[in-house]
């Protein structure tokens, strides 16, 4: 069974189009490339994938439930995290895991024994009374991530998660996002990055709301002839289209 | 005199150190580049030269005057767009640019050459609230209200950030045109790929620079041969290499490797046998020329010494 299915999944704002007609497969475990120029329906998109925003038309099904008719369910099974709101600044790591963990359902037992085991990992045991504030960016970055994880989601959502932070940590947060690939979680991650999309298993574009290429960073080099995938964005998101839609 | 002179300077918000100390000056029509990851000192430092930030220590200088003593002056000289919209949501698009040519005493008219090329692509749009406008559109106008003055140095605070690469290579492209117009140009970015676009950058990292200079002067720095090293199974050759005795460092970088060996004499031949032994998979390694992602990489807690 696809982690992510969407069938003519379509969103309108008035008279506008922000997604049109997605028709989408994304396979379990998959580190799945969510790309597209600014405005081009990705945020739109993923906010109906989370059970956010209602279709005007079509269908999803995201880890099994269909979205538009059990919105909450849906997001019981999902994690989401952005570079913008990840965590709460005031409250310390192991207050941000409760906090997370309790949102989600867990019992206390479930949010201290899987607090415990996270901060283990993370070697972060000996920061657990810390404030998000006095942490490094790349520290808070991979915490969110986990938090995103704590209830064991089926897949995660990652909105532009490297936004902003050095190259070592960017390259850090990439191999979370593969161990965690590795045990069976889907992952869908947008990025600006374009040397990021050779990290996914597939890269979808989105031009205007429509998805206008899909495949592996490999066959869609090949398909449109060009060395690097900045010029694939290039080639595909067109300049013109950007600001007007944008 | 230079538009831009900075010694020295250190800023410091209770114990946290924003700015160590740097020193830097910018030739006028020129653009300089600040580069470096959010929390580097990035702000702070374009907020001191902006006036509306005090340092701790040191000084600098815009068009030769004093960022404390002379401030108001400066605010003639300059403009800044800084990294959060900056406008009045509620006012058209039209009337912002407006307000801010009556600000500074201006006529919206008098220096409409120099915005007229950005201008015009939000004019279709002039009626609309300024809230209202999508990512792109509100940058435009923010960028032609930083201009309406005509300043001799424009400061922008990472104009790009959360911006795809298309509107990141037309933003370029049109401070390359005020390049021209003589305007001298501070920008800073996160993204390291835009050190090519800047005829100097300064590499920033916790509040210090870690190497100045033009991008190809920054990217001789790099003190090891690097190579590049192609295979389907990627991750698989990075685990392997992270844990060979011989590797000094490796990084991904795309769909490839970047590779650099322990060993005074590199021996890649001996690195694509070690990988194809190791994965069972074909392994190509190359020379490869270093970008400064991977200067940046290399001297990340490296500063060079505070000046």
């Amino acid at each position: 069974m696809s982690a992510i299915s969407s069938q003519s999944l379509t969103r309108k704002f008035g008279d506008f189009t922000a997604v049109d007609n997605l028709t989408l497969e994304v396979a379990k475990g998959e580190i799945f490339g969510f790309l597209g120029a600014n405005g081009s329906g990705k945020t739109t998109a993923i906010r109906m994938f989370c059970g956010l925003l209602a279709p005007t038309s079509g269908s999803a099904i995201v880890a099994g439930i269909d979205v538009a008719k059990q919105p909450d369910a849906v997001k019981t099974r999902i994690g989401y995290m952005s570079q913008r709101f990840s965590l709460y600044e005031d409250l310390t790591v192991k207050e941000n895991l409760a906090f997370y963990g309790g949102v989600y359902g867990l019992n206390r037992k479930e949010i201290k024994d899987r607090s415990n085991e996270l901060l283990d990992r993370l070697g972060f045991k000996a920061q657990e009374n810390t404030l998000i504030q006095s942490l490094p960016l790349g520290w808070r970055q991979k915490l969110a991530f986990s938090a995103a994880l704590l209830h064991r989601p089926e897949i995660v959502f990652l909105d532009e998660p490297t936004g902003g932070v050095d190259p070592i940590t960017r390259r850090q947060f990439w191999e979370l996002i593969y161990e965690t690939a590795a045990t069976g979680v889907t992952v869908l991650v947008t990025t600006h990055y374009m040397d990021e999309a050779e990290y996914c298993t597939r890269v979808s574009i989105m031009v205007n709301g429509r998805m206008e290429a899909l495949g592996s960073s490999r066959e869609l080099k090949q398909q449109y002839g060009v060395d690097n995938m900045d010029a694939l964005f290039f080639q595909i998101a067109r300049p013109g289209g950007t600001f007007t839609h944008a | 005199m230079k538009p831009i002179e900075v010694q020295s300077l250190k800023k410091t918000y209770g114990t946290v150190q924003a700015l160590n100390g740097v020193s830097f000056e910018v030739e006028p029509g020129t653009i300089f580049g600040l580069i470096g990851p959010d929390g580097a000192g990035k702000t702070s430092l374009i907020r001191i030269l902006a006036t509306l930030l005090k340092p701790t220590e040191g000084e600098a200088r815009i068009m030769g005057l004093d960022v404390v003593k002379d401030y108001k002056a400066i605010r003639h000289q300059i403009g800044y767009m800084p990294g959060r919209f900056s406008l009045y949501p509620d006012l058209s698009v039209e009337e912002n640019l407006r307000l801010f040519a009556r600000l500074y005493g201006t006529d919206p008219k008098a220096n409409r050459g120099l915005v007229e090329e950005i201008y015009s692509q939000i004019e279709p749009f002039k009626h609309r609230r300024a809230g209202a406008l999508s990512g792109g559109m509100k940058q435009k106008l923010a960028l032609s209200c930083a201009l309406i003055h005509r300043p001799k140095v424009l400061l922008l605070d990472e104009p790009t950030t959360g911006v795809d690469v298309v509107s990141r290579q037309e933003l370029w492209d049109l401070l390359g045109k005020l390049r021209q117009e003589g305007i001298t140009l501070l920008v800073s970015t996160p993204y390291m790929d835009e050190a090519a676009r800047c005829d100097r950058v300064a590499l920033i990292q916790e509040g210090q620079f870690l190497r100045i200079g033009t991008p190809s002067e920054i990217v001789k720095t790099f003190d090891k041969p690097l190579f590049e090293v192609e295979t389907l199974n990627l991750y698989g050759a990075l685990l392997a290499l992270r844990s060979w005795p011989h590797t000094d460092s490796v990084f991904p970088f795309g769909e490839t490797l970047h590779f650099t060996d322990s060993r005074s004499v590199p021996d890649p031949e001996g690195v694509a046998q070690y990988l194809q032994k190791e994965l069972q998979a074909e392994v190509t390694v190359r020379k490869a020329e270093p970008n400064i992602e991977d200067v940046f990489m290399r001297f990340m807690g490296q500063p060079t010494a505070p000046v």
